[in-house]
């Protein structure tokens, strides 16, 4: 009875009328598309895009070349090389991400002692030529000269569950 | 300058005069045949994507209105690439080969009583005949092409047409033994007096069985494994690019439009309006809402619009079959329902006094 039943729905089409029916219905659906330049998602305090290497209110930078970040980045995409500053403080003097090879896992945020690299909620970059993604040092201190608001608002937002 | 003109054309021999006619009636025929399909490859992306919740293009001009012009714009500008080891000649006619008899039908589709580009007896034939050479195209295209996903492309095109050609031709069959004719007008004019004169109701089998057929003819999803893209990348059409691959492009949409056109003709009365022969004569001949609601070229394009706007409606909703499913749907199921009605009708029209209903 069962397989006569079967058989009789698929032969009748009511199944594929019942499938035409879901799709007439979302025909007059609201749409969800999000109109991208001009309209855009809210991001997390914790998103993970451009990186930016942070100073201190008094203009010192905070990275004090421990290559712990270096050291846990999982795409070798961290550079490090330091000395010794005339102030006897151990500093970078080259800090290069490769954003080409970055996976933006945010380990090297995390492993930071002085919260020195972090990764703010910038995603719209772009390089025009190969190379370009190399981010320096300065080039990365200037986006956290830039976003340094951005990033401390995001910081704080998210202290209390850290 | 209109006497110059009137000279000019009396001056021509009669047979420029004929060839410059019928060249005329051509251009008028096919230019808003390929804005049609320009448009409908619009309707088809914002209709599917609608049906998933999304807009659709919306940034080419006003709400995307100009997105079908410039993607014919990019198409043409970009490179045609040859393989080299393909059979040159024939890879480059197999385009012209599909969409030639995609558009040659429609000489003899009669838009209204009078608006015909050739009103032959055998029209009904020449369709047949002619929408069964589009998988030449399509055939020729997989083999010159020499890649094997083309290859296997053609090949599964090849065995559904066979397949399918049959189930369609029945279909027609039916539609002939109830118009007695094969003048796609006659067939038409057969059908006249209001909705339940339309053949869609006494051949309902038949008319979804041509329809599910034309939909697998035309290579459409549901049943586009000629082109499957998940298993054999793009099928038979994955070494054109550029103008190659719009003709192409061009063939399958004029396919889909004739096939609804065909739809509509023989079973859905063409254009005749549904309300002919219900509302008292006094109301067609009232200004403005008699030419409405009587006959004329605008219920052909309403109904032929409903038509195309269901091809999208099944692209939208039904995943694609599977081979062996095709063709067990194509041999054991549409071929058999299609006999059986045919059965039915002519027992019907023969033995039984019942015969009027299928007239």
């Amino acid at each position: 009875m069962n397989a006569i039943k079967r058989y009789l729905k698929s032969f009748l089409l009511l199944e594929l009328l019942r499938g035409m029916s879901v799709t007439g219905r979302y025909l007059f659906a609201r749409k969800i598309t999000v109109q991208y330049p001009e309209e855009k998602t809210p991001l997390s305090p914790r998103f993970r895009g451009l990186h930016a290497l942070r100073r201190y209110p008094n203009g010192e930078e905070r990275c004090i070349a421990c290559k712990l970040c270096e050291a846990v980045c999982p795409a070798l995409a961290i550079t490090i090389e330091s000395e010794e500053r005339a102030d006897g403080s151990r500093r970078t003097t080259r800090y290069e991400i490769d954003l080409t090879k970055c996976i933006y896992c945010g380990f090297c945020e995390e492993s930071c002692p002085v919260d020195s690299i972090v990764e703010t909620n910038v995603f719209e970059y772009h390089g025009e030529q190969r190379g370009d993604l190399v981010y320096t040092k300065q080039m990365l201190l200037a986006v956290g000269d830039k976003y340094e608001k951005d990033i401390a608002a995001m910081k704080a937002a998210d202290a209390k569950y850290r | 300058m209109t006497q110059h003109l009137i000279a000019l054309w009396e001056w021509f021999p009669v047979w420029i005069q004929m060839l410059l006619l019928n060249l005329g009636k051509i251009v008028i025929l096919l230019v808003p045949l390929m804005l049609g399909v320009a448009y409908l490859t619009y309707a088809e992306r914002k209709i599917i994507g609608y049906m998933q919740i999304r807009i659709g293009p919306n940034r080419v001009g006003p709400r995307g209105w100009l997105q079908p012009i410039a993607d014919a714009l990019k198409l043409l500008m970009k490179e045609l690439i040859i393989p080299s080891r393909s059979s040159k000649f024939l890879f480059l006619f197999a385009p012209v080969l599909s969409i030639a008899p995609a558009l040659a039908a429609w000489a003899v589709v009669p838009f209204t009583d009078k608006l015909v580009l050739a009103n032959i007896d055998a029209s009904l034939l020449y369709i047949l005949a002619l929408t069964s050479m589009g998988v030449y195209g399509v055939i020729i295209a997989g083999w010159a092409s020499n890649s094997k996903y083309a290859f296997l492309g053609s090949m599964r095109a090849a065995a559904q047409i066979v397949a399918y050609e049959i189930a369609m031709g029945f279909a027609l069959v039916g539609v002939l033994m109830a118009a007695n004719s094969l003048n796609l007008r006659e067939i038409v004019l057969h059908q006249q007096g209001g909705i339940q004169q339309w053949y869609f109701l006494p051949l309902f089998p038949l008319f979804l069985v041509y329809f599910i057929s034309g939909v697998a003819e035309t290579n459409r999803s549901p049943f586009d494994v000629a082109e499957g893209e998940s298993e054999i990348v793009a099928g038979f059409h994955v070494e054109y690019s550029g103008m190659a691959f719009a003709v192409f492009f061009l063939a399958e949409y004029a396919n889909m439009i004739l096939i609804a056109t065909l739809a509509t003709l023989m079973f859905m009365g063409g254009w005749l309006s549904p309300l002919d022969g219900l509302l008292a004569p006094a109301t067609f001949a009232l200004p403005v809402v008699g030419a409405v609601l009587g006959n004329g070229l605008h219920w052909l394009l309403f109904k032929v619009s409903f038509l195309l706007f269901c091809f999208l409606w099944f692209r939208a909703t039904f995943p694609r079959y599977r081979y062996d499913q095709i063709m067990r749907l194509g041999w054991k199921v549409l071929i058999p329902v299609t006999l059986v009605w045919i059965g039915v009708m002519g027992a019907a029209m023969f033995l039984t006094p019942w015969g009027y209903l299928f007239h």
